[in-house]
């Protein structure tokens, strides 16, 4: 018997039908299919319970209620609540990306501290212990007054925390960065009386009159003020947009009245001008100055006047006034785009003026000028001399840009030590490069920032903050809202995704780390245990609710307005620099132009025709630009009194002749971040400040460029 | 003449010789492929049905039995255990907490089986590991609620008509794995050639669409469960 080459093949032969009447093909080819699907490094998230819960946004002064997906304790999904008195069930693209600065590849993820320029990672009892032992130094040479303090706002127990540190310590030095709730509660203070701020109802009101806020471009509670401006059709209400480019909120505007930028105030106190002259203002409780007021505006605001430095036709002033006055709840309101940086007092309370001419001070659709929220109760600091004596000096500074300033003039050191929480100076404010060099000049410095961000790598000491997602914390609302309403943001994740704190538990260490009254002080064993204290009457509405609403409606008493610092005519903010034309500084909605930067998600949203790959764009008007031979999306140099620029410009038929308008938020280096970090240009790099007097805001609006092919 | 003229020239004479009928020598050749033939065919049919399968899948026991039959009597119903939450969603097999709503480190009844549940993981407060027969892979999208507590009949469905009689189990089976997929063998189903005789021994794609075709009269689209 021979086993040839046909036993073989009958072998062969035999084995594949024997398996093709067997199951195997057909299971293996189903299998095998799926096989491929389940590549063990294919990334599957871990599945578990789902829960729903519920927390509020501290990304912006919004204040809107997040609802998180979390699948077993991970948060996976942002939405809006549904009902909630600030946002109701919206949300706005950063609030939605919240998620990604979770992990943000430039979240600083332990507390570090700077050797030879270079950042080290140390412990947090280290980092605690170094912070306190250069401030204990600075208290026994009696140099308390020496320790600054920039926060990103002045509202809730946070920066309340911060502020009872500087009181404790002996420093008067707490200052706050610009914000639109900043503005509007300087200008209560100056209108109406101090602690107070201006709410605007305009979801009630039928006629907006914005003098460039960007109602749907991020001013304000950009949510609340989205669903206001988008229930406008059914109420019938109409929205007069003012500024110089055609924005979002201008395109959907009833009316867009292109201005001369900067002028927006002259306009306001021209259409004030045009009620007293006619006789069609509502009397008021009108106090000190209201007839120097009177005869001032006559004067200085004839419409002729305001037609020259507007470019706006008398006639359509003259109408507009009428207009004003003849809806039946009408409301102006101040604040170009997001109305926080680059804004004058001058400009804020001449458009409120025109509420108080109006008769719209709390009443139904117009500005209500609310008391401050006060609902947190801190106990009495405790004060040795030095913290007694630290009050009694005189701040610095009234304003962060002009605390910047006076360091920049001073040769020696004007402060020694400086803390700066939720706050980018080195990227937010005019003149960046001087801020730097400013910034320098304080010989110890400590971040208690959540990103290696641009003032974080100015510092010497970083006390890593947790982001609104893994910490507790009161949110209150502001920027304008009509309403005041504290949320409360809640822990998302299990623990912290970095070797993170609660700045308001960093805060309480270093207080106790520094012994004695400053300890005394926070009798606190944890930032939680602290607020559930100070909240007090409102602890369990707000842990179990995890929101409470303070005041909404008109508030019930009548205003008086106080004419005195309008009636002085304050001159108004110019430009700088040489140029044929005016670059301004404008804000969009998909950027953050202050901290922190815009999540990748969001800088994935932007148009092309703002940022393309990593070049800015500006935007130019076609006849303004084909004089200076620009092509569309070709490449230019812009020259500011600040230096040359690389930018492509945007032809844009929506914008005024000689005007360039450069958007907010880009230009940022932030460490280890490409999504955010090293594209376009930061507009504040091209913009110098102008500080105005009285208020110590930085009013500049924009300044003199001019620009050439490149 | 050289062989290769040769062979021109007559032609090759080796095929034709072998293919010439009355060799004996040939016949046994073709006899022993055809034995070739049958044995491989038979070693192949049975192991594609035999041994495969046991070769295909692994097999795992749970952490420990659990007696359905007796907690539907005790609960009512599969509902007292499994739900849709008031949200929507499907509280899948009860975790630890949900158990230690009855159970606590002390045994109820007599059974080995609760006695590994308090002493392992209730006194330990640890999950039990189970493993779970009807789970879809991660790309399905499926919604209890939906073909619980929908409208229409489709969407008052038995839980028996997708998971069979589990309900009146005394004692957990096996669960088997495919080593290749990691899918759990209920999916494909316990026949190996995927044939179905209740509409719970396979739940695969396919039988998701007869049941959607039948109800609805259309499959329904792909986003529908894969999102």
């Amino acid at each position: 018997m021979k086993v040839d080459r046909r036993s073989f093949l009958g072998l062969g032969l035999g084995a594949a039908a024997g398996i093709a009447v067997s199951p195997v093909a057909i299971k293996l080819t189903d299998d095998s299919s799926i096989w491929t699907q389940n590549w063990p490094w294919t990334p599957v998230p871990e599945d578990g319970e789902i829960t729903y819960d519920h927390t509020a946004c501290s990304l912006c002064p919004g204040s809107c209620g997040l609802s998180v997906r979390r699948i077993k304790g991970r948060p996976v999904k942002i939405e809006g609540i549904d009902g909630y008195p600030v946002n109701n069930g919206g949300a706005c693209l950063h609030g939605i990306a919240g998620l990604q600065y979770l992990y943000d590849p430039s979240r600083v993820k332990t507390p570090m501290k700077k050797e030879n320029g270079r950042f080290k990672a140390i412990s947090w009892d280290a980092a605690i212990s170094l912070v306190a032992e250069k401030l204990k130094d600075l208290r026994r040479k009696k140099m308390s007054s020496s320790l600054a303090c920039i926060t990103g706002s002045d509202k809730g127990s946070v920066n309340a925390l911060f502020k009872r540190f500087m009181d404790a310590y002996g420093s008067a030095n707490a200052l706050s960065m610009p914000s639109l709730e900043g503005n509007l509660a300087l200008t209560a203070a100056t209108l109406h009386g101090a602690d107070h701020t201006i709410g605007f109802d305009l979801e009630n009101s039928d006629f907006i009159l914005s003098f460039g806020a960007g109602i749907i471009d991020g001013w304000g509670s950009p949510v609340a003020c989205f669903q206001a401006n988008a229930s406008r059709k059914e109420r019938h209400a109409k929205l007069f947009q003012i500024e110089p480019r055609l924005s979002n909120t201008a395109a959907l505007a009833d009316k867009w009245i292109p201005i001369k930028p900067g002028t927006e105030a002259d306009l306001a106190l021209g259409i004030c001008a045009v009620l007293l002259n006619k006789n069609i203002f509502t009397p008021g409780e009108f106090g000190t100055g209201f007839s120097r007021f009177t005869a001032m505006v006559q004067k200085a605001y004839a419409p002729a006047k305001v037609e020259a430095t507007t470019g706006i036709p008398a006639a359509q002033i003259d109408a507009l006034a009428q207009a004003f006055v003849k809806a039946d709840m009408p409301v102006a309101v101040p604040g170009r785009g997001r109305g926080d940086y680059g804004q004058s007092l001058r400009e804020f309370a001449a458009v409120q003026t025109l509420n108080a001419l109006a008769g719209r001070l709390n009443q139904k659709g117009g500005a209500f000028v609310m008391a401050a929220a006060d609902y947190l109760s801190f106990p009495e600091a405790v004060m040795d001399m030095t913290a007694e004596a630290g009050a009694g000096k005189d701040k610095l500074a009234a304003t962060v840009p002009q605390f910047f300033d006076t360091l920049a003039a001073s040769s020696a050191p004007a402060v020694n030590a400086l803390f700066v929480y939720n706050a980018n100076p080195c990227y937010t404010l005019h003149n960046t490069a001087e801020i730097k060099k400013a910034i320098a000049k304080v010989p110890f410095k400590v971040s208690f920032s959540s990103f290696m961000d641009e003032t974080a790598m100015e510092c010497d000491v970083i006390l890593p903050a947790s982001t609104f997602l893994e910490r507790l914390e009161d949110v209150p609302s502001g920027a304008g809202l009509s309403r005041t309403v504290v949320g409360l943001s809640r822990p998302m994740v299990k623990k912290t995704v970095f070797n993170t704190k609660n700045p308001g538990d960093a805060i309480i260490m270093l207080a106790k780390a520094m012994g004695g009254t400053v300890a005394e002080s926070f009798d606190w064993d944890s930032y939680d245990q602290c607020l559930e204290s100070v909240a007090g009457d409102i602890w369990d509405t707000l842990s179990d609710e995890g929101v409470i609403v303070l005041s909404k409606g008109a508030p019930n008493e009548t205003v008086a307005t106080d004419f005195s610092f309008l009636s002085a005519n304050p001159a108004g903010a110019g430009t700088t620099g040489q140029g044929d034309f005016t670059l301004v500084a404008i804000d969009n909605l998909r950027l953050a132009g202050t901290v922190p930067a815009a999540s990748p998600f969001a800088i994935k949203t932007v148009s092309d025709k703002v940022l393309l790959n990593k070049d800015i764009l500006v935007d130019i008007n076609p006849d303004s630009a084909k004089a200076k031979g620009l092509a569309n999306g070709g490449d230019a140099k812009l020259t500011t009194a600040l230096g040359t620029f690389k930018v492509k410009v945007n032809f844009d038929q929506g914008i005024m002749p000689g005007v360039i308008a450069m958007a907010r938020g880009l230009g940022h280096t932030l460490a280890n971040n490409p999504f955010a970090g090293g594209k376009g240009v930061n507009v504040n790099d091209t913009i110098g400040p102008m500080i105005e007097e009285g208020s110590g805001l930085d009013a500049a609006f924009g300044t003199k460029a001019s620009i050439s092919r490149a | 003449m050289s062989e290769l003229e040769n062979k021109a020239e007559h032609g090759s004479t080796d095929g034709a010789g072998e293919c010439a009928a009355g060799d004996p020598k040939d016949d046994k050749g073709l006899g022993l492929g055809v034995v070739f033939f049958m044995v491989a065919f038979v070693v192949c049919f049975l192991s594609g049905w035999l041994l495969f399968p046991k070769l295909l899948y692994s097999k795992h026991e749970q952490p420990f039995n659990f007696d359905h039959a007796l907690h539907t009597w005790e609960m009512g119903d599969c509902d007292g255990c499994h739900y849709v939450r008031e949200d929507g969603t499907w509280s899948g097999i009860p975790d630890l907490a949900s158990c230690m709503e009855c159970h606590t480190d002390e045994p109820m009844g007599f059974t080995e089986d609760e006695a590994i549940f308090c002493e392992e993981y209730v006194a330990k407060e640890k999950e039990v590991p189970w493993f779970v027969y009807a789970r879809q892979p991660d790309c399905v999208y499926f919604s209890h609620v939906a073909h619980l507590n929908g409208e229409n009949a489709a969407g008052k469905m038995d839980c028996k008509t997708c998971h069979g009689p589990i309900g009146d189990s005394t004692s957990s089976r096996p669960y088997e794995e495919n080593r290749l997929t990691g899918y759990s063998r209920d999916i494909w189903g316990h026949n190996i050639w995927g044939i179905k005789k209740n509409s719970w021994d396979r739940m695969k794609m396919d039988d998701c669409a007869d049941c959607h075709v039948e109800m609805d009269g259309h499959k329904g689209y792909c986003f529908q469960c894969h999102k």
